[in-house]
């Protein structure tokens, strides 16, 4: 059992969670995510560790709540037990060398982009953050960002926050203004980084994407992570989570995150249910 | 005077019918008297050719002596002596291929049924046993056992009977790695497993779930930080293999692997759990292993129509007999000489045929079995709404990548010997599938069992 030591609130639909997990947090690097399960009849579900601190020996996550099982997380309270939390899974981004990153995040992968940032700005190199939300209530971050970052800019589809576009459009304005990046770093929604890749693909800019398939065990076991990268089959959970965006085969992941999507809508109303119950 | 019956008392099974909708236990197990006959039919002969084809070297017809008897318990000793699961290998060994083959009375007629009487004297023990195993002070020296699968847990045991300290490390949220995840309830049942691991806690074997190896903890770290003598690699056979042909990506085509977790480990087909299972209609399990079995016989009881698709046949199929027995009563369909090349899929996304191309076989391969070749233009198409690829797995990179000094060969597995398990490391032995790729449970744990031996001589030597 791992005590939830601080919870709260980002968004409406973000949570953020700080949980007791020391060994993990003595270990945890930018870009590792863990499995956590919420209590014994629940599923393994992976998250990115978004910050951790190996003095207090914890880890942060944070989440959207679009599920059954987020749904149940979000129920827990400071001072409540989660069931199991294992990591930290997967190769940490690499970030040694790099000068002038742009790192493009959107939506609750902010959450991950922002230690990635972080990372980078604390190490000397010049960090462009470039962050995308559908409207004002669900931006998150936007201090922590500013702090890290040599430029910030927020996207929102409505243009209630920031400016109103995409955050390719972004990007696009920044690379054709004369910025010159060594590396893009984006993690969001699947749709979204495989424009990303697009764009910079045809700047010839690296990019790597930050991955997060359906998984179960986490730890190379069950091949339930697989993509399809550079025409061969890799595991997120051992081989990534990151991949070098140009090879990624985006449709393929995109038609697969939605395998589940029928099974998932009716746990969702479960734990809906249950909840309303609970209110009652 | 033995009994001269040809054929072996007949195990009492659940019927095909009933079996296929639940997930309770296929073979129900001799009563006493059944296993005081069927042991009677053991000629007890000089040369005991049987101990010769069991990994674990159990002394086979002693034990079955003491059953004859009625003396059960006695048995039971016996057989512990020489292997630390009895009650899961005599349901998961191939001993058709291992100490029944070699069995004098199968040269006539049926070998005396081992496996069976085993299963017998185990499912005894646990039942009438009165007391918890003693906990054995811990003197010796401090062991770590990476994976609680049958390599991890054998050495365990055994370290944990000679007086040294061993905790287990385990990456699921679980103890018993493939018995657990893998090899479902309908073969062995999970409160087994969950005994035989009670068993050893009660001897003083901590286990700590949650825990990767390379990733939460080095293995230097296992010496340097907290100070253990010796360290036990049983992590196990690593990640499934896909075929490479096209269509592979889409929806409802799984490995086995995952498959067989979400029922086995994460119980997902129950009403009250969270894992998502997607109900079939029509599945293809892609191998012919006891993986590929297991995974029809899961998805069968889901409700699915399902076939298996193999490159061979029915000769060549190797999975246990019992298994692809069990398989043909609960009306799976066998296509052999078969291979798929590709699998289609319709407008969402989601597989719904698999072509194959017939196969003809030709002279033995490497492995010495027939080589199966492509006949041309046979393709043909299968309806399947899920398709399952039971192909055997590649090593887990993990501890690999984190272990310097480690050395492994051309094909990603752990380099040991093969007597001791040592490893090109200091202080670090391995075994089990994580050695030898995709092997069986007895395998894994007469690997874990010796490495016990070695690891005990490796630490005394020291002090």
């Amino acid at each position: 059992m791992f005590e939830i030591v601080t919870k709260k609130e980002l968004n409406p639909t973000v949570t953020l969670m700080e949980i007791k997990a020391p060994l993990i947090a003595k270990k945890a690097l930018a870009g590792q995510f863990v499995i956590l399960r919420v209590d014994d009849k629940g599923e393994r579900i992976p998250l990115t560790i978004a910050d951790y601190n190996r003095e207090k020996g914890t880890v942060t996550i944070i989440f959207q709540i679009v599920g059954g099982t987020t749904i149940r997380l979000n129920q827990k309270n400071q001072g409540e037990f989660i069931e199991d939390i294992v990591g930290p899974l997967g190769k940490a981004t690499e970030l040694d060398g790099l000068k002038k990153v742009a790192v493009v995040g959107g939506g609750v992968g902010c959450a991950i982009a922002y230690p990635i940032a972080k990372s980078l700005y604390d190490s000397g190199c010049e960090v462009h953050s470039i962050v995308g939300f559908r409207n004002e209530d669900l931006v998150i971050l936007e201090d922590e960002f500013k702090e890290k970052s040599h430029k910030y800019v927020l996207m929102t589809d409505d243009g209630s926050a920031g400016e109103k576009g995409l955050v390719t459009d972004a990007l696009k304005k920044l690379i054709e203004s004369g910025e010159e990046y060594d590396e893009v770093i984006t993690i969001g929604p699947l749709i979204m980084m495989k424009f990303v890749c697009e764009l910079t693909r045809k700047y010839n800019i690296k990019t790597i994407a930050s991955m997060n398939p359906v998984m179960i065990d986490g730890t190379g076991m069950c091949g339930g992570c697989r993509l399809t990268v550079g025409g061969q089959t890799k595991f997120a959970c051992v081989d990534g989570p990151d991949f070098d965006g140009h090879l990624i085969d985006f449709d393929s992941a995109i038609k697969r995150s939605s395998m589940y999507r029928d099974e998932e809508q009716k746990d969702r109303e479960k734990a809906c249910n249950l909840f309303k119950k609970e209110v009652e | 005077m033995a009994d001269m019956s040809l054929t072996k008392h007949l195990m009492p099974v659940l019927a095909p019918k009933v079996r296929c909708t639940n997930f309770e236990e296929v073979a129900l197990g001799y009563d006493s008297e059944t296993a005081i006959a069927e042991a009677k039919r053991c000629l007890n002969c000089k040369h005991k050719p049987c101990i010769e084809g069991c990994p674990v070297k159990i002394h086979i017809p002693e034990f079955i002596a003491e059953v004859a008897e009625g003396n059960f318990e006695k048995a039971y000793e016996i057989i512990s002596q020489s292997s630390s699961l009895p009650s899961v290998c005599g349901r998961v060994c191939p001993q058709e291929t291992q100490c029944e083959q070699k069995c004098v009375r199968g040269i006539k007629g049926e070998p005396v049924g081992i496996g069976y009487l085993e299963r017998f004297v185990a499912d005894y023990h646990a039942k009438n046993k009165t007391e918890a195993n003693k906990k054995i002070e811990a003197t010796k020296g401090r062991v770590a056992v990476i994976g609680s699968g049958p390599a991890g847990l054998s050495c365990a045991g055994e370290l944990a009977k000679r007086g040294y300290e061993v905790t287990i490390y385990e990456a699921l949220h679980a103890a018993g790695g493939v018995l657990t995840y893998g090899i479902p309830e309908f073969r062995l049942p999970k409160t087994i497993v969950s005994e035989e691991i009670e068993g050893l806690k009660q001897l003083g074997v901590k286990i700590e779930t949650n825990v990767v190896i390379g990733r939460t903890i080095l293995i230097d770290e296992l010496f340097s930080d907290y100070g253990f003598d010796a360290v036990f690699i049983g992590s196990g056979a690593g990640l499934p293999k896909f075929m490479n042909i096209e269509g592979e990506e889409l929806k409802g085509v799984y490995s086995a692997n995952e498959f067989l977790t979400r029922i086995n480990l994460m119980k997902g087909h129950c009403e009250d759990t969270h894992t998502p299972v997607k109900l079939s209609k029509k599945t293809v399990v892609v191998g012919g292993g006891n993986v590929a079995m297991d995974a029809a016989r899961c998805a069968k009881r889901l409700g699915a129509d399902v076939s298996i698709v193999y490159r061979r046949t029915k000769n060549e199929l190797p999975a246990r007999k019992e298994e692809v027995e069990h398989a043909i009563e609960e009306g799976i369909e066998f296509k052999f000489l078969t291979n798929p090349v590709k699998i289609l899929g319709d407008e969402n996304g989601f597989a719904n045929k698999i072509v194959c191309r017939k196969m003809q076989l030709s002279e033995p391969d490497a492995s010495g079995r027939a080589r199966p070749v492509e006949v041309e233009g046979s393709d043909f198409e299968i309806e399947a709404d899920s398709i399952i690829m039971a192909l055997g797995t590649s090593p887990n990179p993990i501890i690999r990548d984190t272990t310097e000094g480690l050395e492994t060969a051309k094909w990603g597995g752990i380099i040991a010997n093969d007597e001791t398990g040592l490893t090109s490391k200091e202080g670090v032995f391995a075994g089990g599938d994580a050695v030898s790729g995709a092997a069986t449970v007895i395998l894994a744990m007469g690997a874990g069992k010796n490495a016990a031996n070695a690891i005990d001589e490796y630490i005394s030597s020291k002090k």
